[in-house]
């Protein structure tokens, strides 16, 4: 396996107050990755700062063994990295199909892009019936389907997700979640999954990293971590 | 009867003007939140163009076109430069900055091509067939073509990918980032079509107003009534404002205050509307779940 993301001593910063520090940290190609961690870890200011969205950043980020820490967001998200942010980031005015076909703005392969409506409306069906209907009106967890949707219009070839489960009910979790693993298996579009949600994370992901207060503190198969006793009693609860 | 008729029908034509001016001023609106004061001398700038080509010697249609184009990049560029460097500035600054851009404009205009009223042609030969005892060729014209830049700045904004982005951009520039739009050049964009618009309103106006550096401070009043009276982030509710406003001032100055007071109608609107309805008779309401 080799890395298709890559982080060397990463510092970020929302104005003066210091948030990631010297955080290391490899996404494989194929492969999905867990970043867990407390609330304010800094979990999201991690995904954040690799699309230099937000914060202040210093430090190496290399995507497919080139450099990126001085690309605008929008040069990065042309390369293939689709972020699912934190709150989904809907344009809730805008009806679902405009949703999609933002999604796939940069791209100018209009036939594969015709495929492409189809392939997100077979896994999440509930938007096709939504199709003409605006972002805003949908409930929660077709948001969420919808936010993820549109990143995949993108034909990534990596996706940053922030939280997918927050504020869903468990079933829909579960539903989201091996949708996800089906990307991943079928399309090969690696993942970088924030999650407060450790066990879920730690069932679909084969490599974990877990975040303390902007540090990294410990790193490793997702197998290995889930069976580390700190790791359990702090975030599986058992 | 007959003259309220006329009256009605020249203040449709009046306020399609009104309506372009308007649309221009939603247009950066919405996409900024900062209301554009110098929308009225971009425009009077624009026609001054028009008039230097027609005087040139180029026919009516090729100067409009290619005034239209001047002021798309005329729009670009005061983005891009005058705008970009305050993107982040309270909005008491940039509300300076379009001050002192209308200041600008206005004694660019009057130093180039000094004080002087000229006239301006119209394209509507006086004794064409769609004129009548109540609308002058030329009225009705300026309602075709608003009517015809209102057509396409929908199509614009409804079916092209171009159009898509620029509205993704104004509501949501962060998400907009994160699928790969360039949300400077979408503003920039916007500036220049609303400094197109603006100058088709200009264009339209000068044959009846005659041309000066002053030409458009009246208009830009009334386009800020209609956009508010339309509600401010709504571009058609701007524009119905505009007509509505139109016919409004005529029958206020033919029947009510004198044409004298005219321009206070366009004061009473803005006042009335913010007291009565601030977000305007088509202000949008979000359906949004939380």
């Amino acid at each position: 396996m080799t890395a298709l993301l890559e982080t060397r001593q990463l510092d970020a910063a929302y104005g003066p107050s210091r948030v990631l520090h010297a955080v290391d940290l490899v996404v494989e190609e194929g492969g999905i990755t867990a970043l867990l961690g407390a609330n304010g870890a800094g979990k999201t200011t991690l995904l954040r700062s690799l699309c230099n969205m937000m914060c202040r950043r210093s430090g190496e980020i290399r995507f497919d063994g080139k450099p990126i820490d001085r690309l605008q967001t929008e040069e990065i998200v042309r390369l293939g990295i689709a972020h699912v942010p934190d709150g989904r980031g809907t344009f809730v005015d805008l009806t679902v199909e405009e949703n999609l076909r933002l999604g796939a703005y940069t791209r100018r392969d209009r036939r594969a892009v015709a495929e492409d409506f189809e392939r997100v409306y077979g896994y999440f069906p509930r938007l096709k019936e939504r199709r003409r209907q605006q972002a805003g009106t949908l409930s929660g967890g077709e948001q969420q389907m919808l936010a993820i949707s549109r990143a995949l219009m993108l034909r990534p070839r990596l996706l940053l997700l922030d939280e997918p489960s927050f504020g869903l009910a468990p079933i829909i979790v579960k539903d989201i979640f091996r949708i996800l693993g089906a990307i991943n298996r079928e399309e090969r579009v690696s993942m970088l999954l924030v999650e407060q949600n450790a066990k879920i994370a730690l069932s679909l992901a084969d490599h974990a990293y877990l975040l303390e207060t902007g540090r990294i503190v410990m790193g490793g198969a997702a197998s290995v971590i889930a069976d580390d006793d700190a790791v359990r009693r702090a975030y599986l609860g058992y | 009867m007959q003259a309220l008729l006329h009256q009605i029908l020249s203040g449709l034509a009046n306020g399609g003007i009104y309506a372009s001016v308007a649309l221009a001023l939603v247009m950066i609106y919405q996409s900024t939140h900062h209301v554009n004061y110098a929308q009225g001398e971009m425009a009077m700038f624009s026609t001054y163009f028009a008039w230097t080509l027609i005087d040139a010697g180029v026919p009516y249609w090729g100067a409009f076109f290619l005034t239209i184009l001047f002021s798309f990049g005329l729009g670009v560029l005061i983005e891009r430069v005058i705008l970009r460097p305050v993107a982040n500035a309270p909005v008491l600054s940039v509300v300076v900055v379009f001050i002192g851009l209308l200041v600008i404009l206005n004694s660019l205009a009057g130093w180039i091509y000094s004080y002087m009223i000229k006239s301006f042609p119209s394209p509507f030969p006086n004794d064409a067939w769609y004129g009548s005892a109540y609308m002058s060729p030329h009225e009705v014209g300026m309602i075709g073509v608003t009517l015809a830049v209102l057509l396409l700045v929908f199509l614009f904004f409804r079916f092209t990918p171009l159009g898509l982005a620029m509205r993704a951009a104004a509501q949501n520039p962060v998400s907009s980032r994160l699928v790969g739009i360039r949300v400077g050049w979408m503003l920039a964009i916007g500036w220049g079509l609303a400094g197109a618009v603006g100058s088709v309103a200009g264009m339209m106006a000068a044959p009846v107003l005659y041309l000066d550096p002053n030409m458009m401070t009246g208009v830009v009043l009334y386009g800020f009534a209609a956009a508010l009276l339309g509600g401010i982030d709504n571009p058609w509710g701007a524009a119905f404002g505009g007509f509505i406003v139109g016919v409004m001032e005529n029958i206020a100055g033919a029947y009510v205050v004198g044409t004298e007071l005219k321009l206070t109608v366009a004061l009473v609107i803005i006042i009335g509307v913010l007291i009565v309805k601030p977000s305007g008779l088509f202000g949008r309401v979000l359906v949004q779940r939380v």
